[in-house]
């Protein structure tokens, strides 16, 4: 009930400020372009209310795709278990879905405030967005509150409507998505619009602005991974503080399921990374040198250690992993060669292509570049790099996944070949591609990393098409041991979600300090006080204590959202909770890692 | 042999090889900054490596903690008390003493170019600004020509006769003069940026990433337009690169 009440408050609170916006913007242009937020100042203000809001945002919009999608899988198989997650991972969602609505509003708040001008304008542009984004906010609103609290009601024979309003709620969240993607890259790239800035014709041709499309697709699988990694921390939580085996077990495999969401939309992240930043370049050269070589350039590097940490720990917590699963001994000799490539990867990743350098070493290098090192530091060396780690994490899964069983079909021998052939051109032409680089001009060499990209997702489909059939079946050596893993793979999952969310809040800062003095790129000029381009250390604090409120609050919602069962005890929910195997054999199969139920196996 | 079946002294020999190689086997050396990062990685990586299974951890936890409560092992322990605070304190004298150099330096890789910029009061548009002697490829060799002599009167002092920036000038400058023969420099850019360096030097570098420290004049008092297109072609003719192309917009 108190979760209903703040929602409702917070939706209510948005409306009644809807119908004042344009009367807000007729008097913010007689007043002053800007006021000054106390103490902290506007541009600060506006900073940490952004950001929390996204990340609250990202996760709302995120963890359903999955949930919903795991809801599925337990309703076609028959499985409460993957019923009992999904609804977990719901829950987890309407926790933080009045405080999205609450920080949503005070960004609101905040531009109309302390930004009257800038907001005027974007009113001007976008105003009848915001009628829609208010009835998607409605929509969604209610489908949420009717898929989370119509579980029982729609179970059964009606489960698949139940279903149905889990997809319409994506449906409805991804369409949010995208109306406030429209705002926020037009503020970067500036479309439809005449000499003075006044929209030319419809109000689409702003909204179909050059970095728009690349934003929908990053942020959306972007949100599913900071959804999974969130989601798989919450577990990781629970698993720590769980005081029986049975609780371990299910947190365990709760934990195991998000990372696993998580690690696969990651591993296609970074395409669309490198599409958006196409993007960027494309749309303004100059913008994409700031972005890449100019005065943010040492960022990536920021960005390439994050994301080294996030594939190392992913690996890390698939191989302690393993060792709950009998039979998967037989694998450990590979875990050698993965750290190997992962850590040259990451070393790749991570060489900055201008180095941090005495005049001593400048002079024994003959210049700003090393002679050596300096190849590593262009984005042959990088693509080349993340798809090695990219293709090594696909393998580190495949063996979990195939850890406790032993295929029975006759053809194995030739089907293994197969893969382990497919996952070796994919690298043969990755490294091809990334030498040959060198030798050929700067635009025939982006063209490359398609090909690099698309090596590594054939192998990827190739290799999951022969394993799906040849495991089906399959000889079991032992069924998972959940609840057994060790403790610290547990704060490796939490390390994954702070990484995560850090950033997050990097990137962030990436694709809006791009506009540097401006509101709207080369439109609207940013006069205020607080027009500087902040530096890196400047907003990597900044960026860590948001990053340490949204935790906090993280945390207290969980909180709050634990006390609610507390005072429920002996329920958990829409339905009993289902028996995980806690140590023993009891109910646990490999289906957690295909996804089959089972009576299938 | 069995010594080297302990986890322990695996770790330990891995980051010693690591060392060894990063730091002996790249020449010239990396830089310290590099180093550092690439040691890290390598540190992370065996820890994961040691830790990624159960009995690996137990194996190599044992020595440390042998180390600590085993009574045996008194005299070591109060070697490593000894030794350790004084490593970290050699460590700490070197980050802080006082060196005769300048401090490291954070550089960005480019300067972002201006969408325009102003030549001799004519507006030049940078953004999408294709060299426009190229055009004429009957006279390709008499302008490459011309942009050698221009190189040689202006250039040749800084950049070198090699076009390697080791110019006769080059050692007194920090950072030193670009290094045209870098696949990392000249044929990464357009030759638009080019145009706009060579027009504007360091005194039109843009604000941020500031301070460049760039020494580079800006030459638009004393070439003309066609006089710098010339030397730009000359600068990729001579060192075989290409001048990056434009990418085509939506």
């Amino acid at each position: 009930m108190r979760r209903r009440a703040w929602t409702a408050l917070a939706v209510v609170a948005l409306l009644t400020l809807l119908p004042a916006l344009p009367a807000l913007a007729q008097d913010a242009a007689k007043e002053p372009a800007y006021r000054a937020f106390p103490l902290i100042g506007s541009r600060l203000a506006v900073w940490a209310v952004a950001q929390l809001h996204l990340n609250f945002a990202a996760f709302i919009l995120g963890v359903p795709i999955f949930a919903v999608i795991i809801e599925i899988i337990g309703w076609r198989t028959g499985d409460a278990r993957y019923d009992w997650l999904s609804h977990e991972f719901v829950k987890l969602t309407f926790a933080a879905f009045s405080t999205t609505a609450l920080l949503g509003a005070l960004l609101l708040f905040l531009f109309v405030a302390y930004y009257p001008k800038f907001w005027t304008y974007m009113t001007s542009i976008f105003f009848p967005t915001y009628w829609v984004y208010a009835l998607l906010f409605f929509a969604e609103t209610f489908t949420v509150y009717v898929w989370y609290y119509g579980w029982d009601w729609l179970s059964g024979p009606r489960k698949g409507i139940h279903v149905g309003l889990g997809v319409l709620s994506n449906l409805f969240g991804t369409a949010i998505l995208l109306v406030a993607n429209s705002w926020v890259t037009f503020m970067i790239s500036p479309a439809g619009i005449d000499e003075s800035g006044a929209l030319k014709g419809s109000v689409w041709a702003a909204i179909n602005n050059f970095t728009w499309m690349p934003i929908n697709i990053h942020r959306l699988i972007a949100n599913i991974v900071f959804g999974g990694t969130i989601a798989a921390a919450y577990a990781a939580f629970r698993f720590l503080g769980a005081k029986t085996d049975e609780e371990r077990a299910r947190y365990d495999w709760m934990g195991y399921i998000g990372n696993f969401v998580a690690l696969s939309a990651f591993i296609v992240l970074p395409f669309a990374g490198y599409y958006l930043g196409r993007e960027i370049y494309a749309f303004n050269q100059t913008m994409g040198i700031t972005m890449m070589g100019g005065f943010m350039s040492w960022l990536w590097i920021i960005q390439a250690i994050l994301i080294g940490v996030l594939f190392i720990g992913s690996n890390y917590y698939l191989w302690l992993g393993m060792e709950r699963i009998p039979g998967s001994e037989r694998y450990r000799r590979y875990v050698p060669i993965m750290i190997g490539i992962l850590a040259f990867g990451f070393m790749v990743w991570a060489t900055p292509r201008s180095m941090v350098i005495t005049l001593d070493e400048a002079r024994a290098m003959g210049g700003t570049h090393h002679p050596v090192l300096g190849f590593l530091g262009v984005m042959s060396a990088k693509n080349t790099a993340v798809n090695m780690m990219i293709l090594t994490t696909f393998l580190s899964f495949v063996l979990y996944r195939r850890a406790n069983r032993i295929s029975t079909k006759s053809w194995v021998a030739t089907g293994m070949m197969i893969q382990w052939a497919a996952l070796g051109l994919a690298a043969a032409v990755v490294v091809f591609y990334g030498v040959y680089g060198y030798f050929v001009e700067s635009l025939v060499r982006i063209g490359f990393s398609v090909y690099q990209v698309l090596a590594v997702l054939a192998a990827i489909v190739v290799v999951m098409a022969i394993d799906i059939p040849m495991f089906r079946g399959a000889r079991s050596t032992g069924t998972i041991r959940w609840g057994t893993i060790a403790p610290r793979s547990q704060y490796v999952l939490i390390l994954l979600a702070v990484t995560f969310t850090w950033l997050m809040g990097l990137m962030g800062f990436a694709r809006s300090g791009i506009r540097q003095h401006w509101h709207v790129y080369g439109v609207m000029r940013d006069n205020s006080v607080d027009a500087v381009t902040p530096a890196i250390g400047y907003a990597a604090n900044m960026i860590t204590t948001v990053t340490i409120a949204f935790f906090a609050l993280v945390m207290f919602i969980f909180w709050l959202g634990g006390l609610g069962e507390k005072g429920r005890a002996g329920e958990s929910g829409h339905a009993p909770t289902p028996v995980f195997a806690g140590g023993s054999d009891a109910g646990s199969t490999d289906e957690s890692r295909g996804g089959r139920s089972p009576r299938r196996s | 042999m069995n010594l080297l079946r302990s986890r322990f002294v695996q770790a330990v020999l891995i980051l010693v090889i690591a060392f060894v190689v990063l730091r002996f086997g790249i020449r010239p050396a990396a830089p310290w900054s590099v180093l550092t990062l690439y040691m890290s990685i390598v540190l992370l990586a065996v820890l994961v490596f040691v830790s990624s299974d159960s009995d690996s951890w137990r194996d190599f936890v044992r020595p440390i903690r042998a180390l600590v409560v085993d009574p045996d092992q008194r005299v070591g322990l109060l070697v490593f008390l000894i030794v350790l605070p004084l490593l970290l304190g050699y460590y700490a004298y070197t980050q802080a003493a006082a060196k005769p150099q300048a401090p490291p330096e954070l550089r960005a890789v480019h300067p972002a170019p201006p969408a325009s910029i102003q030549f001799r009061g004519k507006e030049i548009q940078i953004a999408g600004l294709d060299n426009p002697l190229r055009k004429d490829q009957a006279s390709f060799k008499r302008h490459v020509a011309a942009g050698a002599e221009i190189y040689i009167r202006n250039c040749v002092y800084c950049h070198g006769d090699n076009l390697d920036g080791k110019g006769h000038f080059a050692h007194g400058f920090n950072p030193p003069p670009a290094n045209f023969q870098d696949p990392g420099t000249i044929a990464m850019l357009q030759e638009a940026f080019l145009f706009w360096r060579i027009a504007k030097g360091g005194p039109g570098l843009p604000k941020e990433s500031t301070p460049w420290n760039s020494v580079m004049p800006a030459w638009e008092d004393r070439l003309t337009e066609e006089q710098t297109w010339q030397v730009i072609m000359y600068l990729y003719d001579a060192t075989g690169q290409h001048p990056r192309r434009w990418e085509e917009g939506h």
